[in-house]
């Protein structure tokens, strides 16, 4: 790995890392005293500055450190955490965020002084026992430090590190310490050999040691720091003057490269604690064996070491559990590699429809039980490699906590986010193109779904509003719903805009469901339609196109005085879907199987030249796709009706063949096509011809624009898009 | 450095400096003698200079042994040696007993 792509994965883990930071303050809102919140807390900030060290990241290095100050006295209970510090510790998070995406030569003006107008907040939480450097970046990460007392006595700390190819530079460590020793007294050397590798892997030209010395000594920090002058490139240094704060050593523990260290072995390197100290510990900590008390906490109640240095010390030990775990559970993979294995799954779907076509020609059962056993096996394959690529939609929903708290403070409203099916699973293009839309009608609802608390008040509802997100899954795709608990609509007031803006005209009738729809029409999104129409329709048709744009539609259902549901409903995913062969004349298409109801056989005296059928009693709209194709070939015998459903609305399909289900991958149709309603794409048979797959969607809403304009007149607005021949 | 392997008794002596200088030819010795005995004693009263890749190297026998299950003991710490061990505090994880060289110096 270059250090290119360490720098990206810096910056990825970093991302997660803040994300992580937010939703834990978030949660810690609730229960502002969770330990291992707080913990957690503490351990991703430490974490961020830990690795923006190593990148040379100094401004970051800077900042985090100091809200790391802080998070430390939460995390010792020095502080509380009240909802102006959660307050201030967001905008924290933020301007870290926005840090590390920048050089430090990059930081401009503005956010400079935002960090430092955060610092000077941040100073009120520090412990001011300490003398506090105020704005100024610390010229050195460690100098600047908080909490605890002193401790490490009279001696200097050094901890040392010698790169491995340090002998092979003529260089011997051994003498550095002894050079070391001329200039006071080596009141102890710990060696640590924890790095020395076993069998094979051993280089004995190689160094693997490292140094963690007690010196008393007048000399002061430069004199020490000369001493190692000659292998300055070679080893990494850590110099902790006498008495130093706790916090510093701290510090060196966490910094220190060894990560299975017992914690005991820790506190003897790192000069907190001698070696007899640690005996004494171990044996008390036999010798009360029926209580087994952990070995730091017998350690502290012996006055041995101080309890922050063991907390450092578990703090260390369980970050090297914790990315041990984290390492077997999760793989992170390229995601052009995974699109590689989707793209082959699907070239392989494919040929082994080919394989069963030509196995079934050959009537050769065995290899007909062959080809059988092998569809099963990709069929498994397909849905295990696109499970690949799904993830559950709870942390985007997660990030909405943030956004509502932070928009309920900026507009005086008091609104909490309820998330449920946070569980759901989809596709992570999906999920990545979802958020934008999300954030747009999550904004809505609490901009102007909600109202003001008087006049909630009034109406009779909570003070509190409400806004919910929701996902599940339905028929093969997946529903996202952002509802709110507030005025809902005023459809009067939409169908006055609407005919105003010229897209209804005042003589058509729509039902109060229909015209909700219309605040997705283009023609609604101008600001003075904001204002006058007590909100709604901000950029919603922005909301609609990238919704169509994955295949989804979305829909609002709107109670008057009792709040809105924006409905969203996506195809679980863009790559490969099970479809429902068919034949219209010379040509086949492709139903989604998902949203196939049932087959019926269709005769034409059933249905009299009208374009919809009595099904059980139900009146069932139909297209005949031969005419609205224009397809030539012999028809069928039979011609069958193909019910399809989508958001609740069910129409028929009249085809001549039915062929029998069918894995489909979905080719795009190319950009010539894409202005083509009523396909949404093509797919590849076994015998190597074309079908087309049925965007049954659109035509289903084709098939009831018309029943609708049949009945309440001509070419409403949506009836214009119907009717259109496609492929001649 | 010279010294001798004493396949019968387990026993490899090391002889003159145990330095980066002699570092490949000390562990190609120490390899050989790991495998060849169940029990190792390394006799180190010849050794006249100890430097960090010699500690490395001793540190390293040790550490093997245990993983190859064969015992390792160092004996016969010569005042180099013995020097080096106790400035770095590695005796205890040597974890050998250790005879203070007499007052004439051997």
């Amino acid at each position: 790995m270059n250090l290119d792509q360490a720098f990206q994965t810096f910056l990825e883990e970093s991302r997660e890392l803040l994300a992580d930071l937010e939703r834990i303050l978030l949660e810690l809102e609730a229960a502002p005293s969770d330990t291992e919140l707080l913990n957690a807390l503490f351990r991703c900030a430490h974490t961020i500055k830990g690795a923006a060290g190593i990148f040379g990241l100094d401004h970051v290095v800077a900042f985090t450190h100091v809200v790391e100050n802080v998070l430390d006295r939460l995390r010792a209970d020095e502080l509380s955490l009240d909802a102006e510090l959660a307050a201030l510790l967001l905008k924290c998070r933020d301007h870290i965020a926005a840090l590390i995406e920048v050089p430090a030569e990059a930081v401009d003006e503005h956010a400079r002084q935002l960090g430092n107008a955060l610092l000077t907040g941040l100073s009120l939480y520090q412990d001011h026992s300490e003398e506090h450097k105020e704005l100024a970046p610390p010229p050195a990460p460690r100098v600047e430090a908080s909490g605890g007392g002193v401790v490490g006595g009279d001696t200097w700390h050094i901890s040392l590190r010698f790169a491995p190819d340090v002998l092979a530079h003529g260089m011997d460590p051994i003498s550095f310490i002894r050079y070391l020793g001329q200039l006071g007294e080596l009141r102890y050397v710990a060696t640590v050999s924890d790095a020395l590798p076993a069998g094979e892997a051993f280089d004995p030209e190689a160094c693997y040691l490292g140094f963690e010395i007690e010196l008393r000594s007048d000399a002061d920090k430069a004199a020490i720091e000369g001493v190692f002058e000659f292998v300055r490139e070679l080893c990494q240094l850590r110099i902790l003057p006498p008495r130093s704060r706790l916090a510093e050593y701290m510090q060196l523990i966490q910094d220190l490269p060894e990560d299975n260290a017992r914690i005991g072995e820790i506190l003897v390197a790192s000069g907190a604690l001698t070696a007899a100290e640690l005996a004494e510990g171990l044996r008390l900590q036999r010798d009360e064996q029926p209580e087994r008390a952990p070995l730091g906490e017998v350690l502290v109640a012996q006055g041995v070491v101080q309890p922050e240095l063991v907390a450092a010390a578990l703090t260390k030990q369980q970050q090297s559990r914790d990315r041990k775990a984290q390492a077997s559970r999760y793989l992170r993979v390229q995601a052009d590699k995974l699109d590689r294995l989707i793209n082959l799954v699907g070239e392989l779907v494919i040929a082994s429809a080919s394989v069963a076509l030509n196995a079934g020609k050959s009537g050769d059962s065995d290899t007909q039980e062959a080809a059988a056993a092998m569809s099963m096996l990709v069929e498994e394959i397909r849905d295990s490699s696109l499970q690949l690529r799904m993830v559950p939609i709870g942390e985007t929903f997660g990030r909405f906590q943030r956004v509502v708290r932070d928009l309920s403070a900026e507009l005086g409203k008091d609104i909490a986010l309820d998330i449920s099916g946070a569980d759901t699973e989809l596709d992570k293009t999906v999920v990545e193109k979802i958020a934008d839309p999300l954030t747009h009608l999550v904004r809505n609802a609490c901009d102007h779904g909600i109202e003001a608390v008087e006049r909630r008040l009034a109406a009779g509802k909570p003070a509190q509003g409400t806004v919910r997100l929701n996902a599940y899954h339905e028929s093969g795709a997946i529903v996202i719903e952002v509802s709110d608990d507030g005025g809902g609509l005023d459809a009067e007031r939409i169908r006055a805009k609407a005919i105003e803006r010229g897209l209804l005209r005042p003589d058509q009738v729509l039902s109060d469901q229909e015209i909700y729809q219309l605040i997705f029409e283009p023609g609604f999104s101008t600001a003075a339609t904001v204002t006058n129409l007590s909100g709604r329709g901000v950029g919603m048709d922005v909301v609609k196109r990238s919704i169509e744009a994955l295949r989804g539609t979305v829909e609002l259902i709107a109670q008057p005085g009792w709040g809105t549901t924006c409905r969203i409903r996506l195809p679980l995913t863009l790559a490969i879907i099970d479809g429902f062969l068919t034949r219209v004349g010379d040509a086949s298409y492709v139903v989604p199987l998902e949203m196939v109801v049932e087959c019926i056989e269709f005769s034409e005296d059933q249905a009299e030249n009208r374009n919809y059928v009595n099904l059980r009693g139900e009146v069932l709209p139909f297209v005949r796709l031969r005419e609205h194709f224009g397809a030539d070939g012999p028809s069928g015998r039979r011609q069958n009706i193909i019910v399809v459903r989508y958001a609740g609305h069910k129409a028929g399909l009249v085809v001549d063949e039915l062929l029998g289900e069918h894995q489909t991958v979905i080719k795009p149709l190319g950009a010539l096509f894409a202005h083509l309603k009523g396909l949404s794409g093509s797919t590849i048979l076994g015998n190597g011809r074309v079908a087309l797959i049925l965007d049954v969607p659109a035509l289903i809403g084709q098939i009831t624009s018309r029943e609708g304009s049949a009945l309440h007149g001509p070419s409403s607005q949506r009836g214009a898009t119907a009717r259109v021949p496609l492929l001649n | 450095m010279s010294g001798g392997f004493d396949s019968e008794q387990g026993r490899l002596r090391l002889d003159g400096e145990l330095t980066i200088y002699q570092a490949a030819t000390a562990k190609a010795e120490l390899e050989r003698a790991l495998s060849a005995a169940p029990a190792l004693e390394i006799d180190l009263a010849g050794v006249t200079e100890l430097d960090t890749a010699g500690l490395q190297l001793l540190l390293w026998s040790k550490q093997e042994g245990e993983r190859r299950g064969c015992t390792v003991r160092l004996i016969n710490h010569s005042e180099p040696v013995l020097t080096v061990l106790t400035l770095l505090n590695v005796d205890r994880a040597l974890g050998d007993p250790v005879v203070l060289p007499s007052r004439a110096g051997n």
